[in-house]
């Protein structure tokens, strides 16, 4: 019975008429249905503002705008472009290290003419795991050692940059992405037991390379108590939030810990943290079988690409949004130290949404524009 | 390189190669997602009620509410010590925009002195909850108040809020019986809950204000709200309402207080009097008194420093802690105690010159009178306060008789039942010498002790109780201040002595001294004859008390010497002799000799029993008659 549910829904999935407009509807219900939940959480995390709200809707749908524009571009012109693409992006984060502007003593932003402003290492996340597929697309895998440490260096150049400006979160990301792809393209055991053995002395340069308020992340993650009521704040009143909301959460609302002001930044980077006060270890749980839906199809979609670009990109991409769910889940449970990670899709917040919509539309680009077996 | 071999690549091997990654990277995300289920399991279930109890512990806050504090009353219903509303301009530093732009609006608007905008400051820096207000300025004038309150609406943080404070309507004369309440210090929390007095402004801290703090300041109000993160309340979630401090209503009469106080004139000096009915206190006087008003809401180092800097130590409680020679007026005593032990009777003849000595020969111990008395007994010896008398009479006793026979009056011990502070006086005896100098007794320090000087000393609410002993037949009460409590009467059950019984030997021996004490009054020879020509008989006792001892030969010349130097002046007595409702001691410090306090006490009792106040003591009749 439940196989015949299942065959009905793939064949649903399949129908034509999705494939002919270019949308993967198995992909586009997983995200619908992380998003309607994200909405939901955020109006309680905002304190009921309903404007964040509309705001939050008017940017699903310019993702989704986003999305589906670039499902209709076929992976080859992708591929074409990547090379174009991440050298204009690097020549940009070079502009931004320069020229850019920002708040807090971050320097992330390009200003654009009429009081835009507009962030390249967000583009970087998608442009970066396209170069480096594009750079194993016509090469034989698994890559050979001059190749690794040429695309080492492509991904580790623009990611230091996007680390000085400083965007830890961001930096780390971006550096993912191109790993995936390098993962993916089958590189060797040895390599990420080599990386695996040599990762506490990269921890120890990566200290150096640090601003002070991000060694103070990683104090106050080992440590949080050291300082409660100052860096360890934070993380303090998160895991208090997702920790009294028990199993079943104490309601839709009625969180003390997000109404009352004590969680910080509920409605951006923490805002599991108010799904976890009010709905409990079940909401979070659903949340992460959403997650885990939109990652399984990800995965699937890369699986059956029909070639090494499209498979190395759409499985990099999936992992990527992976990471992101992770670290941000991480993060505010205190299992991660605590770094810029919205939620995707949950957390309320500009181009992160923009850019994730990208990574569907391309993944769903990569889906619909197989040839027909 | 690779390029080169580009014909013979294996793309399915390829293919393959990735697809495998995939499923390893797959279940790395399903390991992952577990390790995130795992820690949310171990955050909202293992370890669910610590983390519940730390978000209550966040949100919910006790509030305590003081109580209002109870009022004093006299025995007439005159309001003591009263609460009344006073309005504080408050500031609440979270809501100010620009806290310079403040000072100059409020400066405008009120006279804000450069002290209350340092003590402001000094608060700012404090440790407080946020969003709690700080004080400004208290006690605004209602023109102050107008000022502040029309322009409120473009004073975003500030507020005038209306308080209780504590007010002492008759200031001066009542400060060291009524007492004050002052701020609360670190030492006073350690003797009180802490919790209870938290949001509280003040605790009693002398006179009735300090001994029935726990009485008077009632149970406060605890009141459970949900704060935010900024510590702003949000809602209330219940509320235990506090229980108002009891009143307590004092046997002191107003009018009689205050009447004393004037009396004293310029003099330092205390007046007690008790009911030796009840032992309570009439009027317990010392002057110079001080506002008590100054220290409600912390007095100001200035004004503190005139007062501990006084040379007339308006701070010392005299009533409680002077300690005086009792002089002449523990002449009575001495006399019941030789009675008692046998060492004179009322019948036996003594012949008394100008000086006794112990041994022939030996130091002169002058008699007030320079030719002395001729041939006198017992009765004539009190009536006219006959000092050789006395001098032998102590002398043959020696000082077991008397130590032992001036205790059962309360010589040398705590006699009041509920105030705290009071100095037990000195009553010598053998063993208090051979402590202190290490010597023994000499039979010249009885002979000092037999008219009340030497080393005996006593405060004058030791003098009244024991004057109030004598009033009642021996059957009498220590001294207490409070008649009821709330509505009910004060007992002392468990304090040591409430109620006195003095046996004597002979019994009759009480109404024959007060006949004795009545004659100082009315023989022509009495030292108290001054206060003839009342319709109520008074029985009396004067007293001199030496400031410093004269030399052998010596004269004492009053105006020769510094008024600091003029003897003490003495008075007890009681009155009606046969049924007395008052028994008085009276001292002015340097006055001289008795007529001074002698004089006072018949006004008192012109008053306290015949009504006849001076019609400007009207205010504090209350309900009396």
């Amino acid at each position: 019975m439940s196989d015949n549910v299942y065959r009905r829904a793939l064949s649903f999935a399949n129908a034509r008429l999705w494939k002919l407009i270019h949308v993967d509807i198995l992909l586009l219900g997983a995200l619908l249905l992380l998003m309607a939940g994200g909405l939901v959480v955020l109006y309680s995390a905002s304190g009921q503002d309903m404007e964040m709200v509309e705001r939050q809707i008017l940017r699903f749908g310019i993702g989704m705008g986003v999305c589906l524009g670039l499902a209709q571009l076929p992976p080859k012109y992708m591929r074409r472009a990547s090379p174009a693409l991440f050298i204009f992006l690097a020549m940009l984060l070079i502009g931004v290290l320069l020229f850019g502007v920002g708040a807090k003593g971050a320097q992330r932003w390009l200003a654009l003419p009429g009081g835009l402003r507009f962030q390249p290492s967000e583009i970087m996340k998608i442009v970066m795991p396209m170069m480096i597929a594009w750079y194993f697309s016509d090469r034989q895998l698994p890559p050979k050692f001059r190749e690794v440490v040429v695309v080492l260096a492509l991904i580790f150049t623009p990611a230091l940059m996007v680390a000085r400006q400083p965007d830890l979160g961001t930096a780390l990301l971006v550096a993912v992405s191109g790993i995936f792809v390098l993962f993916l393209a089958g590189l060797g055991w040895r390599y990420i037991l080599g990386a695996a053995v040599s990762a506490p002395a990269a921890g120890y340069v990566l200290w150096h390379f640090m601003h002070d308020y991000q060694r103070q992340r990683v104090l106050t993650f080992l440590n949080p108590e050291s300082d409660p009521l100052g860096s360890g704040w934070n993380i303090i009143q998160s895991k208090t939030a997702i920790g009294s909301g028990g199993l079943y959460g104490k309601g839709w609302l009625e969180g003390t810990q997000a109404q009352l002001n004590f969680l910080p930044e509920s409605h951006t980077d923490f805002i599991i943290a108010v799904l976890g006060e009010e709905f409990g270890m079940l909401g979070c749980g659903i949340l992460i079988f959403s997650y885990l839906l939109v990652i399984s199809r990800g995965l699937y979609i890369s699986a059956t690409a029909e070639d090494n670009y499209a498979r190395l990109l759409a499985g990099s991409l999936t992992l990527t949004f992976f990471v992101y769910m992770f670290v941000n889940i991480g993060m505010v449970s205190g299992i991660l130290p605590v770094v810029g990670v919205p939620l995707p899709l949950v957390s309320y917040g500009g181009t992160s949404i923009i850019t994730i919509m990208a990574t569907f539309g391309i993944l769903m680009s990569v889906q619909t524009h197989k040839r027909a077996r | 390189m690779s390029r080169r071999y580009k014909n013979f690549r294996n793309y399915n091997q390829e293919k393959t190669l990735t697809q495998s990654r995939i499923i390893i990277a797959g279940l790395l995300v399903l390991l992952l997602a577990g390790v995130l289920m795992a820690r949310l399991f171990y955050l909202q279930v293992l370890n669910y009620q610590l983390y519940q109890t730390k978000a209550d512990d966040n949100r919910v806050m006790l509030v305590t509410e003081p109580p209002p504090r109870g009022l004093i009353y006299d025995r007439n219903g005159v309001v003591l010590a009263d609460n009344r509303p006073i309005h504080s301009l408050t500031v609440t530093p979270e809501r100010i925009k620009s806290m310079p732009q403040l000072r100059k609006i409020l400066s405008g608007l009120i006279d804000i002195s450069p002290d209350e905008w340092d003590q402001f400051d000094e608060k700012l820096k404090d440790y407080r909850r946020p969003y709690q207000s700080i004080t400004l300025k208290s006690q605004l004038t209602d023109e102050e108040w107008a000022r502040i309150a029309v322009n409120l609406y473009k004073l975003d943080g500030v507020q005038v809020e209306a308080q209780l404070t504590r007010y002492y309507p008759y200031g001066k004369a009542f400060a060291h019986a009524v007492g004050y309440v002052g701020r609360i210090t670190t030492k006073d929390l350690e003797r009180v809950d802490k919790q209870a007095y938290q949001g509280a402004l003040f605790i009693g801290k002398t006179g009735v204000e300090g001994y029935y703090e726990s009485t008077l300041f009632g149970k406060p109000g605890i009141k459970k709200v949900e704060v935010n993160a900024r510590g702003r309340i949000m809602d209330e979630l219940g509320r235990e309402n506090p229980v108002p401090g009891k009143d307590v209503h004092l046997y002191m009469d107003a009018r009689l207080q205050q009447y004393a106080y004037d009396l004293l004139g310029n003099y330092k000096g205390s007046v007690v009097a008790i009911d030796p009915n009840t032992g309570g206190i009439l009027a317990l006087v010392s002057k110079p008194g001080f506002d008590p008003n100054l220290f409600v809401r912390g007095i100001s180092y200035k004004d503190y420093s005139v007062l501990r800097n006084s040379k007339d130590l308006p701070l010392f409680n005299r009533a409680l802690r002077g300690g005086y020679p009792p002089a002449s007026t523990i002449k009575p005593f001495m006399a019941l105690a030789g009675l008692e032990y046998g060492f004179s009777s009322w019948t036996e003849r003594y012949f008394a010159r100008g000086y006794y000595q112990i041994n022939p020969g030996g130091r002169r111990y002058r008699d007030w009178k320079r030719g002395g008395h001729g041939w006198i007994n017992l009765e004539r010896a009190v009536i006219e306060s006959v000092d050789t008398y006395f001098y032998q009479l102590a002398n043959k006793m020696g000082i077991t008789p008397i130590h032992d026979f001036l205790t059962r009056f309360g010589f040398g011990k705590s006699v009041l039942l509920d105030l705290n502070g009071a100095s037990i006086g000195l009553l010598p005896s053998n063993a208090w010498k051979k402590a202190k100098y290490n010597e023994p007794w000499y039979p010249g320090d009885s002979v000092n002790v037999g008219i009340g000087q030497g080393f005996m000393v006593a405060t004058p609410i030791q003098i009244a109780t024991a004057v109030s002993a004598i009033a009642a037949r021996g059957h009498y009460y220590f001294p207490r201040m409070a008649q009821t409590i709330g509505n009910k009467a004060a007992t002392f059950e468990g304090k040591e002595g409430g109620v006195h019984n003095i046996i004597l030997k002979d019994q009759r021996n009480w109404e024959k001294i007060i006949t004795a004490m009545r004659k100082v009054i009315t023989d022509p020879k009495g030292t108290g004859r001054r206060l003839q020509g009342t319709d109520y008989a008074i029985a009396g006792k004067t007293g001199t008390g030496q400031v410093f001892s004269l030399q052998d030969g010596e004269e004492y010349e009053a105006d020769k010497l510094a008024k600091r130097l003029h003897d003490h002046g003495l008075f007890i007595a009681f009155a009606p002799a046969e049924k007395p409702t008052i028994a008085v001691f009276a001292i002015f410090e340097n006055g001289g000799g008795a007529a001074k306090p002698a004089d006072l006490t018949k006004k008192l009792f012109d008053a306290y029993i015949d009504g006849k106040y001076p019609k400007k003591y009207d205010y504090l009749k209350g309900n009396a008659k």
